[in-house]
C-alpha cells in the first residue's frame, strides 16, 4: 500500500484549496439538475413541454419526477462565475462604480461599527468578568441577567437601541457589543479562577495586593480563555453591526445592501451572493487579526506541541 | 542575641468546626525553632504537617493557639515577607521565563531595576540554571523547575524558607543531587528552613531536627536531633550514625502510628 501524501501546505494554502472545492462541489451539484433546476437529471416525465426534454432514466426506467432538496437553477444557484463576474460590474445602468467598489466600502464601514462595538463589548465583559470573579455575591445576583440578556432576540433589542440612541453608528456599534460582551464576560470569569490553588498561595506568600494577584497571576492565566471568547466576538459582532444596521437606518454599511439585493433579487441573484461572500470576508478578516494578536500575546506551550 | 524564628504555643486546626466531618488537624502544637535550623516534619499522610507548615506562613490561620515569627504574628510576617515558600509542584508561571519567574517577588517588593537583575542572575548561578535565564518553564524537567522555584523563593532573602514536600514529585537520583545543592545552598544564606516530607532518608540527611507527626488529630510525638557532622555530603549517608539516626526516626514514626489507633495516647 502507498500511502497518499498531502503536498505540504500552509493555512492559506488550505484555505484556498477548500473554496476551490466548494465552487467545484457547488457547480458540481448544479450539473444534476434537468434544464429548469426542479428534477434530477434524466427523470423529468416524458410528457413534457416543448422545452424541456424528457429523461432517459424516466422513458426507460420508470424513474420520473425525482426532486432536488435545491432548485439548481440560475436563480437559486447562480454560476459561480457569474457571481464572480458581477463583483466587477456597475450594478446600476448609467453608472461608472462597479460592485466591488460599494462592497468594499461597505464592508469596511460595517467593520469599523463592528469593531467599536467589539471593544465596548469586550471591555464591559471583561470589567463583568473581574467584578464577579471577585465577588461571589455580585456574581449569584447579575450573572443570570446576563444569561437571561442573551436569550432575548437581537431583532428584538436592536430598535429599542435605536429609540434609545437615534440612528447613528454608534447605536449599530452598542448593537453589536450586546452580542460580544457575553462570551468575553464568562470566559474572562472562567479564567480568572483557573490558577491552581498553591499559584495563588504563593502570591499570599509575598504579601501581593488584590491587584497584583489580579495582574500578574489571574489575568494572564485567563488570557487563553479570553482570546478564545474574543475570536466567537469577533465575527459575532460583525453579524450583531449587519442587523443592527437595518432599524437604526444606515445605508452605508453592509445590512442595507444585503437587504436591498434581496429585494431585488429576481434580477440579479448574483449580486446577493456576492455581498454575502463579503460579509464573510469581513468576519474572517476580523478573526484572522484577533488571532494574531492572540500569537503575540499569549506566549505557551501551544507554540512548541 | 536573636530570639527564636518559631515559637508555635498550643496551636490547634479545625476544619470544619461544628460540623458533623469536622477535621482536627492539628492538637495541641508547641513548636520553637531556632535561627538557622533546618527542621523537617514528617509523618503519614493526613498528620497535618502541610497544615502545620501553612499556620507557620499565615497561608492558614489556627483555630486556637500562637504563632509567632520573628517576634511578630505570622499575619505581621507575611505582610513584612519573611517566608519564602515552595510548593511540591514547582508552581512557576507559565508565560514568564525562568529569569521572571526568579523575578517575580523581586518586581512586587518594588526593587530597583539593576537590583533585581543582580539578583536573579546571582540566583540562577546559585541553582546552576544561568544558561536557562531565557527559557520558559515548559522547556525545563522537573527538578529544573524546582530549582527555579528554590530561586525565587530565595530571590528577596527572606529569614524563613518554607518547603512544602519540594522533591517528592522527582526520581530519587535528582532528589539526591537537589539535596546537596539544598544544603549548599542552606549554609551560604543565613536561612531558617522548614521542611515537610514523606522520606526518613531525606529528613535524616537534611535537619539538624526532626519532628515527627501523628494523625488524626496531628500531634507532635517526638523531637529527634539529628547530631550529624556538617557540612554533609555524599558520604555522609553511608556514616554509621546515619542509619542509627533513620532507625530512631523510622522507631518514632511507628510508635506515633501505633498510638494513632486508640484516641488518646498516654502522654
Amino acid at each position: 500500500m502507498t500511502r497518499v501524501r498531502l503536498p505540504p501546505l500552509n493555512a492559506v494554502g488550505y484555505f484556498v484549496l477548500i473554496v476551490a472545492l466548494l465552487a467545484i462541489f457547488w457547480e458540481a451539484y448544479k450539473l444534476l439538475g434537468a434544464p429548469g433546476g426542479a428534477y434530477l437529471r434524466g427523470t423529468v416525465p416524458v410528457q413534457a413541454e416543448a422545452d424541456r426534454p424528457a429523461g432517459a432514466l424516466c422513458a426507460a426506467v420508470g424513474l420520473c419526477e425525482v426532486q432536488l432538496p435545491v432548485r439548481a437553477d440560475d436563480r437559486a444557484m447562480p454560476h459561480v462565475w457569474d457571481i464572480l463576474l458581477t463583483i466587477f460590474l456597475p450594478p446600476r445602468r448609467g453608472s461608472d462604480t462597479i460592485l466591488l467598489t460599494i462592497l468594499l466600502k461597505a464592508s469596511l464601514f460595517t467593520l469599523q461599527e463592528a469593531v467599536v462595538g467589539f471593544l465596548i463589548g469586550g471591555m464591559l465583559g471583561f470589567s463583568l468578568g473581574v467584578a464577579f470573579a471577585h465577588s461571589g455575591l455580585l456574581e449569584r445576583g447579575l450573572l443570570p441577567y446576563v444569561v437571561a440578556s442573551q436569550t432575548v432576540p437581537l431583532l428584538a433589542i436592536a430598535p429599542m437601541v435605536v429609540i434609545w440612541l437615534g440612528g447613528s453608528w454608534f447605536s449599530v456599534a452598542v448593537i453589536a457589543a450586546y452580542l460580544t460582551f457575553f462570551p468575553v464576560t464568562i470566559n474572562t470569569l472562567q479564567g480568572l479562577r483557573s490558577p491552581e490553588p498553591t499559584a495563588v498561595e504563593l502570591m499570599h506568600s509575598y504579601a501581593a495586593s488584590s491587584w497584583d494577584i489580579l495582574w500578574k497571576l489571574r489575568v494572564p492565566s485567563a488570557l487563553p480563555y479570553i482570546f478564545t471568547a474574543l475570536k466567537v466576538s469577533a465575527t459575532a459582532s460583525v453579524v450583531g453591526a449587519i442587523i443592527g444596521e437595518l432599524p437604526s437606518g444606515i445605508a452605508d454599511g453592509l445590512g442595507r445592501i444585503i437587504l436591498n439585493y434581496n429585494q431585488y433579487y429576481a434580477t440579479g441573484p448574483e449580486r446577493l451572493w456576492a455581498s454575502i461572500l463579503f460579509a464573510s470576508f469581513t468576519g474572517m478578516v476580523f478573526f484572522l487579526v484577533i488571532s494574531l494578536l492572540e500569537r503575540i500575546v499569549v506566549q505557551r506551550q501551544a507554540t512548541e506541541t | 542575641m536573636p530570639g527564636p524564628v518559631v515559637i508555635l504555643e498550643n496551636v490547634d486546626m479545625i476544619f470544619g468546626e461544628g460540623a458533623s466531618d469536622q477535621v482536627h488537624a492539628l492538637k495541641e502544637i508547641d513548636l520553637r525553632i531556632e535561627q538557622n535550623e533546618f527542621i523537617s516534619l514528617i509523618g503519614p499522610s493526613g498528620c497535618g504537617k502541610s497544615t502545620l507548615l501553612r499556620v507557620v506562613g499565615d497561608l492558614v490561620q489556627p483555630t486556637s493557639g500562637v504563632a509567632a515569627i520573628n517576634g511578630k504574628s505570622a499575619r505581621q510576617a507575611r505582610l513584612d515577607q519573611d517566608y519564602g515558600i515552595v510548593f511540591q509542584a514547582a508552581t512557576l508561571y507559565d508565560w514568564r521565563t525562568v529569569a521572571k519567574n526568579v523575578q517575580l517577588p523581586l518586581e512586587l517588593m518594588q526593587f530597583s531595576r539593576s537590583e533585581k537583575e543582580s539578583r536573579t542572575q546571582a540566583m540562577l548561578e546559585l541553582v546552576e540554571l544561568s544558561d536557562f535565564a531565557g527559557h520558559y518553564p515548559w522547556q525545563l524537567s522537573g527538578g529544573m523547575q524546582q530549582r527555579v522555584a528554590i530561586a525565587r523563593a530565595l530571590s528577596f532573602e527572606p529569614s524563613i524558607l518554607l518547603m512544602d514536600e519540594p522533591f517528592g514529585a522527582l526520581d530519587e537520583m535528582t532528589r539526591e543531587r537537589l539535596n546537596l545543592e539544598l544544603l549548599n545552598i542552606w549554609r551560604k544564606t543565613d536561612t531558617t528552613v522548614l521542611f515537610v516530607t514523606h522520606s526518613i532518608t531525606e529528613a535524616v540527611f537534611l535537619s539538624t531536627r526532626v519532628i515527627v507527626m501523628s494523625a488524626r488529630p496531628g500531634r507532635i510525638t517526638a523531637d529527634i536531633a539529628i547530631d550529624l557532622p556538617q557540612p554533609r555530603n555524599a558520604e555522609t549517608r553511608s556514616n554509621v550514625r546515619f542509619f542509627e539516626l533513620e532507625t530512631t526516626v523510622r522507631e518514632a514514626l511507628r510508635v506515633s502510628e501505633a498510638g494513632d489507633q486508640p484516641e488518646r495516647k498516654a502522654a
